[in-house]
């Protein structure tokens, strides 16, 4: 019972990590409908830059942002250099991304080599928390983990439901050529929107670099689990990437304890179930 | 102007078309195949900078004739592999291929070899057993040894020396992992050792956390043959869950590659044993005069030659020896050149005498390693035992080795 509450909290946490990876992914979707294949590669530079920063100053909430700024800046150069000259060609717009993601992925592994790099966190958060109710030793960074994802989500939440900008997102989702038209620059608030986006998947990388750890090709492992989430949830919804990322986490984790060799089936069943039954995903809205 | 020359020997030489014996060819072709994608690219990359070496000693000719090296690259997966090798052979052209790199591409490259009789192959690290063990092919050839080979000695280290009694093993589920556990449990078991509980994981797994909550508690270590990140990821979770079992290390989850790496994980390692064919810190005299050989060569490599170029080394170095010894003859399918390659011996790197068993698998040295902080505080593997002469049945009767089966996940078993 322990082993099965033990393997239902790494699932939970792990689902915490995929959600703050698709967050950005799935909010640039929502706004532009453009499937950006290269947001793995944000992820990495996110994480890489973040290592640098920790390695050179010490201090890891400095490095998160960092790591979410070179990000952000990188993917509003993407969208303003390259996605947005073929705005609307959703295609296009979707095989140049990946073109990206390859050149991206080949300059970072120039840079910082094959090696794997992990960043080191702070004292506080290096190691374990007893937990009394399962009797074991837990790391601190996976209960960080889902703090932040909850924080995340209120915040991304706040932001699309409260603000101004969130008003224009969600104008924008449900009708672009309406929101042109009323004068706003929607090319500036695309750049805007994708910097946003590459902000979260920066500050994932740098998390996802100091629980686990970053390579090259972990670019294309959160890309795919990225996708899977928010075809699970829907694609466009904050609460569908929440949700998406929960039903994924849980399945990897129940499948690598309980089935290790077949674990990689459940995610993908999911999907497939998903896919058949509500194709829009279990909380995204139908194409008209 | 001498450039000029060959040139247009060539050109006659393509000009009269197929009509050129191959024996009268002007140069001799080695494809390389190396992994240069992804997490195992720079390590691949070492590979390749093994092959180059080989050739540079000779000064890029053989038996009179040029040396042309032209390098492929897979990605880890055997169809990948057996992609580059159709290239290679069906548009260069070449008569020899180096390569692959890792487990399950050998099985494939081994495969494909039996519908290519005119190309000779030598393997370059893929360590896989039934890679030369069970259906071996008369052109492939493998001039190192296998992943059992290669933890040769760590198992009665481990017993005897540590008195660990009880080990759980965590491995990648494929051919390589599955031939290191056989290494290690044959000596582990026959001591006398019990390992209760194997997991199995995918490759590039990157939340271990639910297998390090499943590691029994009695047992004192756990046996890691996992590479590359998910070798760093798995210790790390490991180490935050509280963790506190020794480790024992695969070839390549203690590899300097993950030594280099950085982050709080590394603590675990060290005292951790493992063994491996190749040592970076190694004081032999062969090993020091070819790691300097590899430093003037490539100024931007490693500090050391990994595993993957001194087995790379050892593959095209093979080749070019026998090369010179047949003349650059490739008459008749290589007989001449496989009739050499057979019964050929050479010093290696590590200092033993390679030498091939009649599955044309190669009789190695190994070393049983252990990890230890050096004193600028980086980590390094130092020699705690060489092995020589290691063979591939690990010192068994061929009937009675044969009869236990292929590894597997099952096989071997002594919990």
């Amino acid at each position: 019972m322990t082993f099965f509450l033990v393997v239902t909290l790494n699932g939970l946490t792990l689902a915490a990590l995929y959600f703050l990876a698709a967050s950005g992914f799935t909010l640039i979707f929502g706004l532009m409908r453009t499937v950006n294949m290269a947001h793995g590669a944000l992820i990495l530079l996110g994480g890489y830059v973040g290592y640098q920063i920790v390695d050179t100053t010490g201090i890891w909430t400095l490095g998160v942002l960092g790591g979410g700024l070179a990000s952000a800046f990188a993917g509003g150069l993407v969208q303003a250099g390259i996605l947005g000259r073929i705005q609307g060609d959703e295609l296009r717009q979707t095989l140049a991304s990946i073109a990206v993601s390859i050149v991206m992925a080949d300059l970072m592994l120039w840079h910082w080599g094959g090696l794997t790099y992990q960043v080191e966190l702070p004292e506080a958060l290096a190691g374990g928390q007893f937990i009394p109710l399962l009797g074991i030793g837990y790391a601190t960074i996976r209960i960080l983990l889902i703090l932040l994802a909850i924080v995340l989500g209120v915040l991304l939440w706040l932001l699309i439901a409260k603000t101004r900008l969130g008003a224009i997102i969600r104008a924008g989702v449900d009708d672009r050529t309406m929101l042109r038209a009323l004068g706003f620059n929607v090319a500036r608030i695309f750049v805007l929107v994708f910097a946003l986006g590459g902000a979260l998947a920066g500050m994932a990388g740098v998390v996802a670099a100091s629980a686990l750890s970053i390579a090259p090709g972990t670019d294309l492992q959160f890309l795919l689990s990225s996708l899977v989430v928010v075809i699970v949830g829907g694609m466009g919804s904050i609460g569908g990437a929440a949700l998406g990322a929960i039903l994924i986490g849980l399945a990897e984790q129940y499948g690598l304890a309980y089935a290790p060799t077949y674990g990689v089936v459940f995610s993908f069943a999911i999907m497939v179930l998903v896919l058949a039954v509500r194709p829009q995903g279990l909380m995204g809205r139908s194409e008209a | 102007m001498l450039n000029r020359t060959r040139k247009v020997g060539i050109a006659v030489g393509m000009a009269l078309g197929l009509s050129v014996m191959p024996a009268a060819a002007a140069e001799v072709k080695i494809g390389v195949i190396s992994i240069l994608e992804g997490a195992f690219a720079a390590l691949g990359q070492d590979g390749i900078r093994g092959a180059q070496l080989a050739v540079a000693e000779t000064g890029g000719k053989v038996a009179g004739k040029d040396i042309k090296v032209i390098t492929m690259s897979s990605d880890a997966s055997p169809d990948s592999a057996v992609a580059a090798a159709r290239k290679l052979i069906e548009q260069d052209g070449v008569d020899l291929i180096v390569g692959p790199l890792s487990g399950s591409e050998g099985l494939a490259l081994r495969d494909l070899s039996k519908s290519f009789p005119g190309v000779t192959f030598l393997n370059g690290s893929s360590a896989a057993q039934d890679t030369t063990l069970r259906d071996s092919s008369q052109n492939f050839y493998r001039f190192g040894g296998d992943g059992a080979q290669w933890m040769v000695g760590v198992g009665s280290h481990a017993f005897n020396k540590l008195n660990y009694k009880r080990v759980a093993v965590v491995a990648e589920d494929y051919s390589f992992p599955y031939t290191q556990v056989l290494g290690f449990m044959t000596e582990f078991c026959a001591a006398g050792g019990k390992v209760p509980k194997k997991f199995w994981t995918p490759i590039g797994a990157k939340d271990y956390s639910s297998i390090v909550y499943a590691i029994p508690k009695d047992v004192d270590a756990v046996f890691v043959a996992l590479g590359g990140a998910d070798a760093v990821n798995f210790l790390t979770q490991y180490s935050q869950a509280g963790g506190d079992k020794p480790i024992i290390g695969g070839t390549i989850t203690i590899d300097q590659s993950i030594l280099d790496s950085k982050g709080p994980f590394k603590k675990l390692l060290i005292g951790a044993p493992a063994g491996t064919p190749t040592v970076g810190d190694y004081d032999g005299k062969e090993w020091k005069a070819f790691t300097a050989s590899y430093k003037k060569q490539f100024p931007k490599g490693f500090s050391a030659p990994s595993i993957f170029a001194h087995h790379y080394y050892m593959s095209a170095k093979a080749a070019l020896l026998a090369l010179d010894e047949v003349k650059g003859d490739l008459s008749g399918n290589h007989k001449a050149l496989r009739a050499s390659l057979n019964k050929l011996q050479f010093v290696t790197p590590t200092g033993g005498t390679m030498r091939l068993d009649k599955n044309r698998n190669g009789i190695i040295d190994n070393f049983v390693t252990e990890v230890f902080q050096r004193e600028d505080g980086t980590l390094g593997n130092r020699v705690l035992k060489v092995v020589r002469d290691v063979d591939q049945l690990l010192g068994q009767n061929e009937t009675d080795f044969l009869k236990k089966g292929p590894v597997s996940r099952d096989n071997p078993s002594c919990p």
